[in-house]
């Protein structure tokens, strides 16, 4: 069954939207959705360090990203730029340096496309196993720092108070962040990645008076939005990514007539 | 009176400096079992900052700060809660930690906003959601209470009650109190231990000590002195001193 591309890409897809629903909701709620499209654009830097030393892209795209995170959190110290600054400083850049190091690696042929907007095709047998196994890691890590991140990002002070250690949650909530970026690179693309992680969540907020909804929601989401843009991608030929996203957008503006009726309801 | 195993929180000449400026410099003082500490003291002049210090807030900071507790109750003075999480008045109660229902039902229940538990936090009035707070740091029966103006925003008669209400709650889980609020006259009846602020400790003791300090009346002026004093000619009783504080 693993042996038709669009059945790895369904499996692939549906295990990413599983991830992506959950920690989307943090992206959210903690304002990082430009935070976490900086670690994404770095990971082009991590797939040519992967190609050129012949290492397990993933595990590469992680290392890079982690490093992207903790350089930020340097910059953010030592200099007098603003946050979104930085972001965007570090953002182009791994992305330019990453497309210039593969103007250089001419002895390897690359789809910069798929790389940039994910393919239908690249998903593999092993990269379902990194996908399932690595989803289920970051999802298990999450219900762990689950108290004292959620606490942390309703009002820092009060879970430090309360003895929550909510910089210990918010350090290993960017590395989960960074590990969702890894798995689902292939399928989404570079580009696109963050769209996956809060196009469903911003439809789930519309939908939900609680978080546990929200992230109910943003999982149903992005399961839909996956269902329904890997198979126009496959009717239409178009990347799988853009497709993808493209099925969150329909379904968030969707989202919106439920916020109307909600407040006619009220009137 | 105090012994050491009633200790919850001794801060020793502790201050923060921020900006090569003392916040707050040199603060001593101690909360104990069953006892109401408040801190008292213009605007600006590190109240807030000083219960913060106690809580571990602050990474950095000057001084000693021993902690014998980690149940602890929490009412910042500020909270702002950002509308892109949606958050109800059940989902904030167990912010931190797993409370059975009755417990939380319990809780708001002595806050008188039982009846507000399916609400939106971003639906709540001021003085509801002040309410909330409270509930919400009394719910876990906390060993250390910090309340910073816990009551700003409630109605008048709501006041009184929730001052008792904080009474109470010091009496019957025997948890310390450190209670920061502006309102002299109510504060006072209520309070073991006063510890007037200035970016220094101008003066601290027994409500009634500190009436009569010089000092306090140069911050606060004569008529402050004298709400305290018409409050000691209610009270039925006498504050024994602590016997660690330094006396006229």
């Amino acid at each position: 069954m693993l042996d038709d591309f669009f059945i790895r890409a369904l499996v692939a897809g549906i295990g990413i939207a599983f991830v992506a629903g959950p920690l989307g909701c943090f992206v959210v709620w903690r304002r990082l959705s430009y935070f976490g499209d900086t670690l994404a654009h770095s990971a082009l830097l991590g797939v040519t360090i992967a190609y050129s030393l012949e290492f397990n892209i993933a595990a590469s795209i992680f290392l890079i990203s982690s490093v992207i995170a903790l350089i930020l959190i340097q910059l953010q110290k030592k200099t007098n730029l603003p946050s979104d600054a930085l972001l965007g400083l570090l953002a182009h850049s791994s992305l330019a340096v990453g497309l210039v190091v593969i103007g250089f690696l001419t002895f390897i042929r690359f789809d910069i496309m798929g790389l940039l907007f994910g393919d239908i095709l690249a998903v593999s047998k092993k990269d379902l196993v990194t996908i399932w196994v690595g989803g289920s890691l970051i999802l298990l890590v999450l219900k762990l720092i689950w108290r004292p991140l959620f606490a942390s990002t309703v009002n820092y002070e009060l879970a430090q108070a309360e003895g929550l250690k909510p910089d210990r949650a918010k350090a290993v909530f960017t590395i989960l962040l960074a590990a969702i970026i890894a798995i689902s690179i292939k399928l989404v693309g570079v580009l696109l990645i963050t769209g996956m992680l809060i196009i469903p969540t911003a439809m789930a907020r519309n939908l939900s008076d609680n978080p546990q909804k929200m992230v109910f929601f943003s999982i149903i989401g992005g399961l839909l939005s996956v269902l329904i843009g890997l198979f126009s991608s496959l009717e239409f030929n178009t990347p799988s990514g853009p497709s993808i996203i493209t099925a969150a957008l329909i379904l968030f503006i969707l989202s919106l007539f439920k916020i109307k009726q909600s407040i006619k309801l009220k009137n | 009176m105090s012994t050491e195993n009633n200790i919850l929180v001794r801060l020793k000449d502790a201050g923060i400096k921020q900006n090569d400026k003392w916040l707050v410099k040199g603060v001593s003082l101690e909360i104990n079992k069953g006892k109401i500490v408040t801190l008292i003291g213009p605007n600006g002049s590190g109240k807030s900052t000083t219960a913060k210090i106690a809580l571990g807030i602050y990474k950095e900071f000057d001084g000693i700060v021993e902690k014998f507790t980690n149940k602890i109750g929490y009412v910042p003075q500020k909270i702002s809660i950002d509308w892109t999480l949606p958050l109800r008045v059940a989902d904030f109660m167990i912010l931190t930690d797993n409370l059975a229902s009755r417990d939380i039902n319990e809780a708001l229940k002595l806050t008188g906003v039982d009846h507000l538990i399916d609400k939106s936090l971003g639906n709540l009035s001021g003085g509801e959601f002040q309410r909330v707070l409270l509930a919400r740091a009394i719910s876990r029966k906390p060993d250390l209470l910090v309340l910073d103006e816990p009551v700003q925003g409630v109605d008048f008669s709501g006041e009184i009650a929730l001052y008792q209400l904080i009474k109470k709650i010091s009496e019957k889980l025997n948890c310390g109190i450190l209670l920061i609020s502006h309102d002299l006259h109510t504060v006072m009846s209520a309070t073991d231990h006063v510890v007037c602020l200035n970016g220094h400790v101008c003066c601290s003791g027994s409500p009634i000590d500190v009436a009569k300090d010089k000092e306090y009346k140069a911050l606060f002026g004569e008529q402050a002195s004298q709400t305290l004093s018409i409050y000691e000619h209610k009270h039925d009783h006498i504050h024994p001193n602590d016997g660690d504080i330094k006396k006229d």
